[in-house]
């Protein structure tokens, strides 16, 4: 008797864990509530295409002849770099970026063809000219310099924490002994995480939806990663998930494309330069990652080198 | 080659790692594929019907939805606080037991009706004519195709580290993370699990030579 009233049990939790899979309730590849563009949210900027833009670069003219600019961006981020897979439409912090410095070298939302590149892939797409530039969470840093270009930084990022809305023992890095921490297999802020000073216990997995679901249901305590990554999920699962905003690392997000094109670089670097002062670039942030309800903080300034 | 002199002690507890989950799930599926392939040609219905079913589940689910089920619902019912890599060495020790029995079962196929009649005919039991009789025999038959299940096994290991597994594959993503050109880190992983699958093979190989049955 008391066997068979374990087995119900177990068929019953098993139940529940198939449905909290399969479930709508706040799985993270969800679409989601309040899309960039709803009524309800702060409204995207519109970018005027300008016209008989001439630029001494050779991906810009390569991109005249095909007529079509090729951006490269991930997917699977939102409020960052998201594809709806009924629509096909990308949504985002990252993709509207992308968008504005399309518009402004001449290229409208219909000449622009998007390419998802795995995080791997970046610099391989980038060097082999598969994508003319890459806007991506895409963090600046030397290594990566030897074998692309980057325009900005356009966005500070830093490794932060995502955790349950009512979490009070969990306030920022200092505070993760012991707690059980997600990331991405391999991900640089979980090798910090784990150093003795924060001594948190780390749970890696292949996806970041993935951490996002077993955060909600607290198998996790925290997820770490970029800010503006969480900060998408944390926009994405309204009203259940916060941002710490204590960040422990510095992220410089940059727009990765051919490393010898100079003129490319400088004229994307002006036009991030203009966007920011004019405030087309805090519209584009309040309409999505704002979402998540941490406050918009002055972009950094802009490296030309 | 920097990327393997820079992060040295990444690579080798990588490397480390993909060595254990081997290591632990081969034993696991040795043992169970043994068990498993003994029920399979067991007189006792239920056991052999038991075995089937393992079979029949464990051969046909995807390995990643197999390290889901293990990872994500098993800690839930039974179990909760067990180690990622415990579960992860479960995961595929299960999927590959049911490679491993059909090996086994198709060697006891190659020994000859006779031998198992002649040794119930001296009175030996079920048990003891496999385990005397036709396994030792049937061993010689099983070694090629279970060298290469192992040698699979192997590389399957990878998916254990999207599961929180310390193995090669976590180490790659932590490399392209830091941007690192490509082309070398995948070099020097498939050298790693080459290293690991030939070690593999050369064990085979020994053992084929030191157990030639006259037949």
């Amino acid at each position: 008797m008391k066997l068979r009233k374990t087995a119900a049990v177990a068929v019953a939790v098993l139940a529940l864990t198939a449905t909290a899979c399969g479930g709508k309730e706040g799985s993270a590849g969800d679409k989601p509530a309040t899309k960039p563009g709803d009524a309800a949210a702060p409204q995207l900027p519109t970018y005027t295409v300008a016209s008989g833009v001439d630029l001494d670069s050779p991906t810009f003219k390569k991109a005249k002849e095909r007529g079509k600019l090729i951006i490269g961006s991930k997917a699977d981020q939102p409020y960052l770099g998201f594809e709806d897979q009924a629509t096909k439409k990308r949504s985002g912090f990252d993709v509207e970026i992308a968008k504005m410095i399309a518009a402004e070298l001449g290229f409208s939302e219909d000449k622009i063809e998007w390419k998802t590149v795995d995080s791997k892939l970046r610099e391989t797409a980038i060097s082999t000219g598969q994508v003319d530039y890459y806007v991506g969470t895409y963090t600046i840093n030397d290594k990566r310099k030897e074998q692309v270009g980057f325009a900005g930084p356009y966005y500070l990022a830093g490794a932060d924490l995502l955790v349950r809305k009512d979490e009070t023992g969990i306030t920022g890095p200092e505070s993760v002994k012991g707690k059980k921490v997600c990331s991405i297999t391999g991900s640089t802020p979980l090798q910090e995480i784990k150093k003795p000073e924060y001594g948190a216990q780390t749970i890696e997995l292949g996806k970041y939806s993935d951490c996002v679901q077993q955060l909600l249901t607290k198998q996790v305590d925290a997820v770490t990663t970029d800010d503006a990554i969480l900060k998408g999920y944390a926009a994405a699962n309204s009203g259940k998930l916060k941002v710490t905003g204590k960040p422990f690392t510095k992220e410089p997000y940059g727009i990765g494309m051919n490393k010898d094109d100079k003129a490319l670089r400088g004229k994307v670097s002006d036009i991030l330069d203009k966007f920011e002062k004019d405030g087309t670039y805090k519209k584009i942030y309040e309409a999505t990652l704002g979402l998540s309800g941490s406050a918009y903080t002055e972009p950094p300034a802009l490296e030309r080198y | 080659m920097n990327v393997l002199l820079d992060h040295f002690p990444e690579f080798r507890d990588g490397f480390i790692g993909t060595v254990e989950i081997t290591a632990i799930s081969s034993v696991i599926a040795l043992v169970l594929g043994i068990v498993v392939a003994g029920f399979r040609v067991s007189p006792v219905p239920p056991l052999r019907f038991f075995g089937t079913a393992w079979v029949t589940l464990l051969r046909n689910t995807p390995l990643t939805l197999l390290f889901l089920i293990f990872f994500f619902v098993v800690p839930e019912i039974l179990f909760p606080g067990m180690s990622p890599f415990l579960l992860g060495s479960l995961a595929l020790g299960f999927y590959t037991s049911s490679f491993v029995c059909e090996a086994v079962r198709s060697g006891i196929g190659t020994v000859p009706l006779g031998q198992a009649e002649a040794a119930r005919s001296l009175g030996l039991t079920f048990s003891q004519t496999l385990r005397l009789i036709v396994l030792p025999q049937a061993t010689r038959t099983v070694l090629p195709p279970l060298s290469s299940i192992f040698i699979a096994l192997t590389k399957n290991s990878a998916i254990a580290g999207a599961f929180s597994v310390t193995e090669l594959f976590g180490w790659q993503t932590l490399m392209s993370e830091q941007g690192y050109a490509i082309a070398p880190i995948f070099l020097w992983v498939a050298v790693a699990y080459l290293v690991v699958t030939f070690a593999i093979s050369g064990l085979f190989r020994v053992l084929e030579r030191n157990m030639e049955v006259a037949r």
